[in-house]
């Protein structure tokens, strides 16, 4: 295992430098997911127009792997239709699951392809992802 | 002790990433002795059979292996009798069915449950879940800011309408050997019984139930060096006699009826279905290995291990350690700044260094820490100063690491 193949400088990075940190008033779509093993948590919050994600943004606590992957998937998704989102999401479950996949959107994401060396991370990267699918399925507030 | 006990443990001889395994993290399970490993598969080799029914040979060797256990747990908590002892699956089943059992028919609105907020959810849930079926209050032990007990704020939480205070005797995550006596004092004085969490005070110290005079006593078999999925569950002797079984089928019955059925006495009514034999048969060689080198010597030890990792991380710029400044146990929870306890256990796994991140099943306790998580090293008997300075070796350069990739 080396470990550069999990922290690289892109990573650490996103973490130290996040992206899209903050939160939007009432009008946004809120998603606010934990991860009951070890605690890591996001609020991510969308703002939506026809089907459209217009902005992102997160809040939340948790490691390095699963901020820096909120930090991404966020500037992943702006301005994209859901079905766009969606294809990227799909996309991040391929690269976790070792898939030689690309995201010609936002290369950044790719620095994540580490993470499938370290099952037990896995879930950490997945969190913001899976925030992300639970707030385009639903059109209203969750949780 | 140490170099014959760590060679009887096959587990520990291995390489992890291209390292020697440092098994820290025996809070959450301890690794078995070839004993237990040993006895596990002798029983199933020669003795497998049920137990209490069979008229053969197998059958009364494998009751024989089951109950010898019981009185092994017996001794070994210095219960008054053997038949003080219900076999469950562990801790939590045994704390269930303490509030299922016993607090399920007894309590009522009005009534006070007292626990601590440093409790497992184990011997958290219950208790809470158990107020909101029956209309009692749970009241909460405040913690003083090192994360001790004072008595006199036990004195001040447990009052005449208090029926249940329950405590865990040593913290998982602050290393506290909580004042369970006294507690048991102040909570029989109010007309409460007094129920303990013993899962991390039975593998590490000497316990004496009577001592105590604990009403109910709770073990898991795991982390004292035995199998998982077993454990179980000390009750005085006249309070298991008063209450009903909440499981019911075979094994536990004394005669049943097309409409009607009665039970066998306790502990035995508590233990329907087959049980885990081979739980017990394993925690009876655990307990065995553990009696023949000394549980004081096993304490020691560990007080030491935990003493020495501590004034080593003090060493480390940046490391905060959650609790009191003195162990009597082997369990240190900390933080390193500006690295996540994620992080951190990924780096260390990568030295072959076994350490726990997380919550520790203790969410309302890392509120009060004001941490959202924590990563903690615990030792056993067979850890070692070389494991301890092994650890702090890999967390200098975690924090090296860290430094450089975030620089």
């Amino acid at each position: 295992m080396q470990l550069d193949d999990l922290y690289r400088r892109v990573i650490m990075d996103h973490y130290k430098n996040p992206r899209n940190r903050g939160t939007f008033g009432d009008e946004a779509v809120t998603v606010n997911l934990n991860n009951p093993t070890c605690g890591d948590r996001i609020s991510l919050q969308l703002l939506i127009e026809d089907n459209k994600i217009i902005d992102a943004k997160y809040t939340g606590e948790g490691c390095s792997i699963s901020m820096s992957s909120a930090s991404m998937m966020t500037e992943a998704v702006k301005g994209r239709t859901y079905e766009e989102a969606l294809d990227i999401a799909t996309r991040f479950s391929a690269l976790m699951k070792g898939e030689d996949v690309q995201f010609d959107e936002y290369e950044e994401i790719e620095a994540l392809s580490g993470v499938n060396k370290f099952p037990a991370r896995i879930k950490c990267a997945t969190l913001a992802w899976n925030a992300l699918r639970k707030g385009i399925g639903e059109d209203s507030t969750t949780n | 002790m140490n170099a014959q006990i760590r060679e009887q443990f096959p587990i520990l001889h291995q390489e992890v990433n291209g390292h020697p395994l440092v098994y820290l993290d025996n809070a959450a399970t301890s690794q078995k002795p070839r004993a237990v490993l040993d006895a596990l598969s002798h029983y199933y080799e020669w003795d497998n059979s049920n137990v209490h029914r069979g008229v053969h040979t197998l059958g009364t060797r494998a009751t024989d292996a089951y109950e010898g256990a019981r009185e092994k747990v017996a001794r070994f908590i210095n219960a008054a009798r053997s038949e003080e002892i219900v076999f469950t699956r562990g801790t939590t089943t045994a704390l269930n069915l303490v509030a299922s059992a016993y607090g399920g028919p007894r309590l009522q609105a009005g009534d006070e449950i007292v626990i601590t907020p440093m409790e497992h959810h184990s011997n958290l849930i219950p208790w809470q879940q158990l107020a909101l079926r029956t209309g009692a209050t749970l009241k909460y032990i405040p913690l003083q800011p090192d994360g001790n007990i004072d008595l006199a704020d036990v004195e001040k939480t447990i009052t005449p309408n208090t029926k249940i205070v329950s405590v865990v005797y040593v913290s998982n995550v602050l290393g506290v050997v909580n004042p369970v006596k006294q507690i048991a004092e102040i909570a029989h004085r109010n007309g409460a019984i007094m129920v303990v969490d013993g899962a991390q005070s039975t593998p590490h110290m000497k316990v004496d139930v009577q001592d105590l005079d604990c009403d109910f006593y709770a073990l898991s078999s795991h982390k004292m060096c035995g199998p998982t999925g077993f454990g179980a569950l000390y009750g005085k002797r006249q309070l298991l006699a008063a209450m009903e079984p909440i499981e019911f089928g075979g094994e536990m019955i004394n005669d049943v009826g097309l409409y009607e059925s009665d039970w066998k006495d306790a502990p035995w009514r508590f233990e329907g279905g087959t049980p885990i034999i081979s739980g017990a048969v394993g925690l009876g060689a655990a307990i065995d290995f553990l009696t023949e080198i000394g549980m004081d010597k096993i304490e020691e030890h560990e007080a030491h291990l935990a003493t020495y990792a501590m004034e080593r991380m003090s060493e480390i710029e940046g490391i905060h350690i959650y609790g009191p400044a003195k162990r009597k146990v082997g369990i240190v929870t900390f933080n390193l700044d500006g690295v996540h306890p994620h992080d951190l256990a990924t780096v260390l796994d990568t030295y072959g260094i076994a350490i726990r991140a997380g919550h520790h099943c203790c969410q309302p306790l890392m509120r009060w820490l004001e941490a959202s998580s924590t990563a903690r090293a615990s030792f056993y008997l067979y850890n070692n100063e070389q494991d301890v300075d092994r650890f702090i070796d890999a967390l200098v350069q975690t924090k090296e690491y860290f430094g450089d990739a975030i620089g």
